[in-house]
């Protein structure tokens, strides 16, 4: 198990390095002036120049990388921030606590809904509540972030108010975020649970488990459940992964500065070195996400486990 | 031991989707007393495995309905109980069965132990404590051959033949009065098959279980059942005991064709002489017999009405060619 862990993180090198020669590619081929970005429009023509001397940016492209590449492998040096001109982890490290905030409560919500629901859902297939909680999912996945944010302000924050609309100045501020991301995730998860736990209730070992008298909810949450759970888990994982960087609406509607809004200003001030640092850590992220997802798999199925080792 | 364990009066059983429904039991009634084995005969799709279900109330539940007759169990009516008191005093406590395929019918994420444990804690005189509950599932491995130690171990660990011995172990943890074994050894190799059959009638003989064998292969009925039915299309065209079966002259048709499929190892023949046809859709049930249509002595009379049973002591034989000679 160990062997494997440690197999899986030194994995995570090269997959780290494409990420970050495919982002430094497309950076590149996005239009603008890294120099008149900082200096202006009516920079001179010889300080626009130094400057481009200065960032390196008169170099050729996989010379840039390479030196990149190699700051990174020697001093751990992410380089600066083309636009606040400080290291761009300063900046980096203060939204993820709030970014992570959030991906971990709109999970946990998500989670907490979806589950059972899906269970429900499926132990109870076409019943009344069945067809309501599927219809009202399928509602809820379509519809759009920036919406659902919008329509809870406007009730819970401006009409009730019991939630402020944004900020991240106490808990309260997490809720309406939480909720706006838990909904579609959470019917994502539901959905999934249901559709396996349809296809493990049918199973032979649900039959053997009721011939031998175990009573019905046990048949359910220990014999088809656990079976059921590995789709939904990496349901959860991969989502999870999306939402820490992925959640620029929520982010932008409540106005919370997490990672999404930070990628999304420095695209648009062709902050190459910031971008790529946001992506390189969200990958990074996401790969241990789903490394752990692995290791859940093990634990939950031990024919797996049997592979590890 | 004069009153019967088990008595199946006029079962039906339908599957029941939106667009068909499926006669899958056509009023079939047979008796068995304690200790005794009933082997159920029959082609794949004859309704045998929806019998044993039936008897467990473990049909299908949103497609199968029990429409007609009973099922009486030692003096109880199991249509009648409720479901807890099927699942708390009936299933895996006094009525158990094993699965056709050992391969699915455990769970593949629980170790074997705690899936045999399972069987002895959800009973009724359960207030054993768990070492008692280890020490019976340690008990119940070893009484089918599998050392103690392995029970910690998960069902992908073990190979085909040692599965349904643990499947077996599972259904015989609470000694039941009646043991439903659905092909117990269909999916085994044929050396394992003999050895998982030897081992189910020695432990029938020393627990003194009631069986119904259901099979496909005489050649098991033969070996380990005192009565036999012939189950074809949801009706059972013949039933009486082993030695009605098998040694006397009279038979149904479809009996008959049953052996005949079998090869003679004395005579050199090129083909094997199945019986010819399929059976009947059971959508839309026959006016008549049921086996009409592939009977070799078929006549005017079995296509328009349905035959009446031509019993001879324990010998029962649905079919016109025996009760036309009667009256």
């Amino acid at each position: 198990m160990v062997k494997y862990v440690i197999k899986r993180l030194l994995l995570l090198i090269p997959i780290l390095i494409g990420v970050a020669f495919i982002i430094f590619a497309i950076m590149e081929m996005t239009p603008g002036d890294p120099a008149v970005r900082i200096l202006g429009h009516e920079a001179s023509v010889e300080a626009l120049e130094e400057m481009r001397e200065e960032l390196g940016l008169n170099k050729p492209f996989l010379e840039r990388f390479f030196n990149y590449l190699y700051n990174i492998f020697t001093k751990l040096d992410f380089g600066k921030s083309y636009r606040t001109r400080k290291p761009v982890f300063d900046d980096i490290l203060a939204r993820v606590p709030v970014s992570i905030k959030v991906a971990f409560l709109g999970m946990v919500f998500a989670t907490i809904m979806g589950l059972p629901m899906g269970v429900y859902s499926a132990v109870k297939q076409y019943s009344p509540m069945d067809n309501f909680l599927r219809i009202s999912s399928t509602i809820l996945v379509a519809m759009p972030t920036f919406w659902l944010a919008m329509l809870l302000i406007l009730v819970f924050a401006l009409y009730l108010g019991w939630f402020p609309s944004g900020g991240v100045a106490s808990w309260k501020s997490y809720v309406l975020p939480t909720i706006t991301i838990g909904f579609p995730y959470g019917s994502k998860i539901l959905r999934m649970t249901r559709s396996t736990m349809l296809e493990s209730i049918r199973q032979d070992y649900v039959r053997t488990a009721k011939s031998k008298g175990v009573p019905n909810n046990k048949v359910i949450y220990q014999h088809a459940l656990k079976n059921a759970l590995l789709p939904v888990v990496t349901t959860i994982g991969s989502s999870f992964g999306q939402i820490l960087g992925g959640s620029v609406i929520a982010e932008s509607v409540f106005s919370l500065p997490g990672l999404g809004s930070l990628i999304v200003l420095s695209i648009k001030a062709k902050d190459t070195p910031c971008v790529l640092a946001s992506v390189l850590l969200l990958a990074f992220f996401f790969a241990i996400i789903m490394l752990v997802v692995d290791l859940v798999y093990a634990f939950i199925d031990p024919r797996i486990k049997a592979k590890y080792i | 031991m004069s009153e019967n364990l088990l008595e199946v009066k006029d079962l039906e059983v339908i599957y029941k989707t939106d667009q068909k429904t499926v006669h899958a039991i056509n009023r079939i009634g047979f008796t068995l007393q304690r200790g005794e084995t009933l082997g159920i005969v029959g082609e794949t799709g004859a309704g045998k495995t929806t019998t044993g279900l039936s008897i467990l109330r473990l049909l299908p539940e949103r497609t199968g309905h029990v429409v007609g007759g009973s099922i009486i169990f030692d003096g109880t009516d199991l249509m009648k109980l409720s479901e807890e008191e099927m699942r708390s005093s009936i299933r895996g406590e006094r009525i158990s069965m094993i699965f056709q395929d050992p391969m699915t019918s455990l769970n593949p994420v629980m170790t074997v132990g705690e899936q045999i444990a399972e069987a002895i804690i959800y009973h009724s005189e359960s207030d054993k404590s768990s070492s008692e509950v280890e020490a019976r599932v340690d008990e119940v491995l070893e009484m089918v051959g599998i050392p103690a130690f392995r029970k910690k171990d998960y069902p992908h660990q073990f190979s085909g033949g040692m599965k349904q011995r643990v499947v077996i172990a599972m259904a015989l943890a609470c000694e039941p009065e009646l043991l439903i074994a659905d092909e117990p050894t269909t999916a085994l190799d044929v050396t394992i098959q003999a050895q998982v059959l030897a081992m189910i009638s020695e432990l029938r003989d020393r627990l003194g279980t009631a069986m119904i064998m259901i099979t496909n292969d005489l050649g098991i009925i033969a070996q380990i059942c005192d009565q036999v039915a012939v189950m074809y299309a949801g009706q059972l065209v013949e039933t009486g005991t082993l030695e009605d079966i098998f040694v006397k002259k009279e038979h149904h048709p479809y009996t008959v064709g049953l052996f005949g499929a079998i090869p003679n190892l004395n005579e050199e023949t090129d083909r094997l002489s199945p019986i010819d046809g399929l059976m009947p859709e059971l959508l839309k049930l026959p006016k008549g017999c049921f086996f009409a249509e592939r009977c070799p002595h078929c006549m005017e009379i079995c296509k328009s009405v349905p035959p009446k049973a031509h019993v001879n002591g324990t010998h029962r034989i649905t079919c016109h060619l025996f009760t036309s000679k009667d009256e």
